[in-house]
């Protein structure tokens, strides 16, 4: 759990005048889910980018599985996987038909057996054969981190993957995470606007504000540190002050 | 098959689904070239017994030809932005896909997609009008190896413009193949064009496919002279189209545009 499967130092990027990520360093464990938190236009979203390789960093360095992301991108995206609530699967193809093509763009050869055994673990095998397009949107989420499973990734980047399902479906979400992970190691790095999911789900946290790191540890931690009552009091904080304090003083 | 094969049948799986459950596009593929074939092929069917009997086949030979290059231009602009439209760029640009697997995945596309359209108006002249492009052989094949090779250079240049400047740019999807015909001397000799224009149409590749066209059709042989000169130019506007796209790419890296598609 200690091998480090991202080591991001003083990463930093600049749109103009605008600074999207300032000198941000944080590192991510193998097998944990780490959450990735803070307002709107915090900088999240670049961040995850940046690790990604689809924007190239101002300064700093991020290092993926020990690659350089910027120089070894191809061999980054090999390893590694990305799903979001704000991006979709053509919705004219079945599920199988979409999960096969990307079985070929990572190399799965035996396309057919991977798709089957994906729809098992998102327990949805009944919808192989169903145009993406006519699904309930708990069950496209699910499709979705099947597309994001498909390489066995080492590290998962999730952007909002529960952003408007229902709370049972979110749930089941949240359950087949926390199995993949505690199975087959996989790392995750989490965005999500739900405190209480992140409470549950998060092992460790990094709060951004503005492209800065503001806090940064166990959610219990963080929240102690802050002395608030949830993690949820202590996003509002973040999000109105731009940074950490006491909560509790702050809401005086 | 190697890794790079397999992404490479991957994006062609992908697109071939594409077009099979989608009857519109299916249509796309032939619906425009026949409506060409048929207003220019009742236009020179009329000029034929009007004044110039050799006009039909140089009008339809052609349509037939400039569809060659318009497929494959657009084979490669509309694989990627059909991605943006459905939102699932990211997806595409999060895989292990190098941009030259990419190309060449779109490129195929293009080939096909260029077979099928010319195939199938090369039928419909022949049953409509008579024409039997067939007929002349082999000769023509390299000037339309060539117009294909100008079309995967277009279509790059077209799709680095849609990745950089996202929807805005979409209408280039159809306006630069109609900015180029013009140039092209497509149905009518170079020299028609005004002097100054002339050394910018010879500067394209297609402008020598098309007077190497009228020269097959007229004496059924091939012009070595205007096949070299279009094949030398298309390896140099391939190069600046790859160029121009890496180019392109960097600059959508660098601003951070590329998850800004198809959420406009």
């Amino acid at each position: 759990m200690n091998e480090r499967v991202i080591e991001v130092w003083e990463l930093a990027k600049r749109f103009g005048d605008v600074v999207a990520v300032d000198r941000l360093s944080f590192e991510v464990r193998r097998g944990e889910i780490f959450g990735l938190l803070g307002p709107n236009g915090a900088g999240k979203t670049t961040t995850i980018q940046l690790l990604l390789g689809l924007t190239t960093p101002t300064s700093g360095s991020a290092r993926v599985l020990g690659m350089d992301v910027t120089r070894d991108t191809r061999r980054v995206l090999q390893r590694v996987n990305f799903s979001s609530a704000y991006i979709s699967l053509p919705s004219n193809l079945t599920v199988r038909q979409n999960l096969k093509v990307f079985c070929r763009l990572y190399g799965i050869r035996r396309a057919d057996e991977r798709v089957r055994e994906l729809l098992e673990l998102f327990d949805i095998p009944g919808i192989a054969d169903r145009a993406t397009g006519a699904l309930s949107s708990g069950q496209l989420t699910r499709v979705n981190l099947c597309k994001a499973f498909v390489n066995h990734p080492e590290v998962l980047f999730l952007d909002e993957p529960t952003a408007s399902l229902d709370p049972d479906i979110a749930d089941k979400v949240r359950t087949a995470l926390k199995r993949l992970q505690r199975e087959q190691g996989v790392s995750i790095v989490y965005t999500s606007h739900n405190m209480r999911e992140v409470e549950i789900l998060c092992d460790r946290v990094l709060f951004i504000s503005r492209g800065k790191a503001v806090a940064q540890g166990s959610p219990r931690e963080v929240v102690e540190r802050a002395n608030g009552a949830s993690l949820e009091e202590v996003f509002i904080a973040i999000a109105r002050d731009g940074e950490l304090r006491d909560t509790a003083a702050a809401s005086e | 098959m190697s890794g790079s094969w397999l992404r490479i049948s991957g994006l062609l799986l992908r697109y071939f689904y594409l077009y099979r459950r989608s009857a519109a596009r299916l249509m796309g593929i032939l619906f425009w070239p026949v409506m060409d074939l048929l207003v220019w092929g009742f236009l020179t069917t009329y000029l034929q017994r009007m004044v110039l009997p050799s006009a039909v086949v140089f009008l339809l030979g052609a349509v037939i030809f400039w569809d060659v290059f318009y497929s494959a231009q657009q084979a490669i602009t509309l694989s990627i932005t059909e991605e943006i439209w459905v939102r699932n760029i990211l997806n595409i640009f999060v895989a292990p896909v190098s941009v030259a697997e990419l190309l060449l995945a779109t490129s195929i596309v293009g080939v096909a997609r260029a077979g099928v359209s010319a195939a199938f108006l090369a039928v419909l002249a022949w049953s409509l009008y008579s024409f039997n492009i067939a007929a002349l052989g082999l000769a023509l094949v390299p000037f339309l190896f060539a117009l294909v090779l100008f079309g995967w250079a277009m279509g790059m240049f077209t799709m680095a413009l849609v990745l950089r400047f996202g929807q805005a740019a979409e209408a280039l999807i159809w306006g630069i193949p109609f900015l180029i015909q013009p140039l092209s001397a497509v149905f009518y000799p170079v020299e028609v064009l005004p002097g100054w224009l002339q050394p910018v149409a010879k500067a394209l590749p297609s402008t020598h496919v098309f007077e190497g066209m009228r020269e097959v059709l007229k004496t059924g042989t091939v012009d070595a002279r205007r096949l070299a000169a279009a094949l030398a130019l298309d390896v140099l506007a391939l190069l600046l189209g790859a160029l121009f796209f890496a180019w392109m790419l960097s600059r959508v890296r660098e601003k951070g545009y590329l998850s800004r598609l198809g959420m406009e």
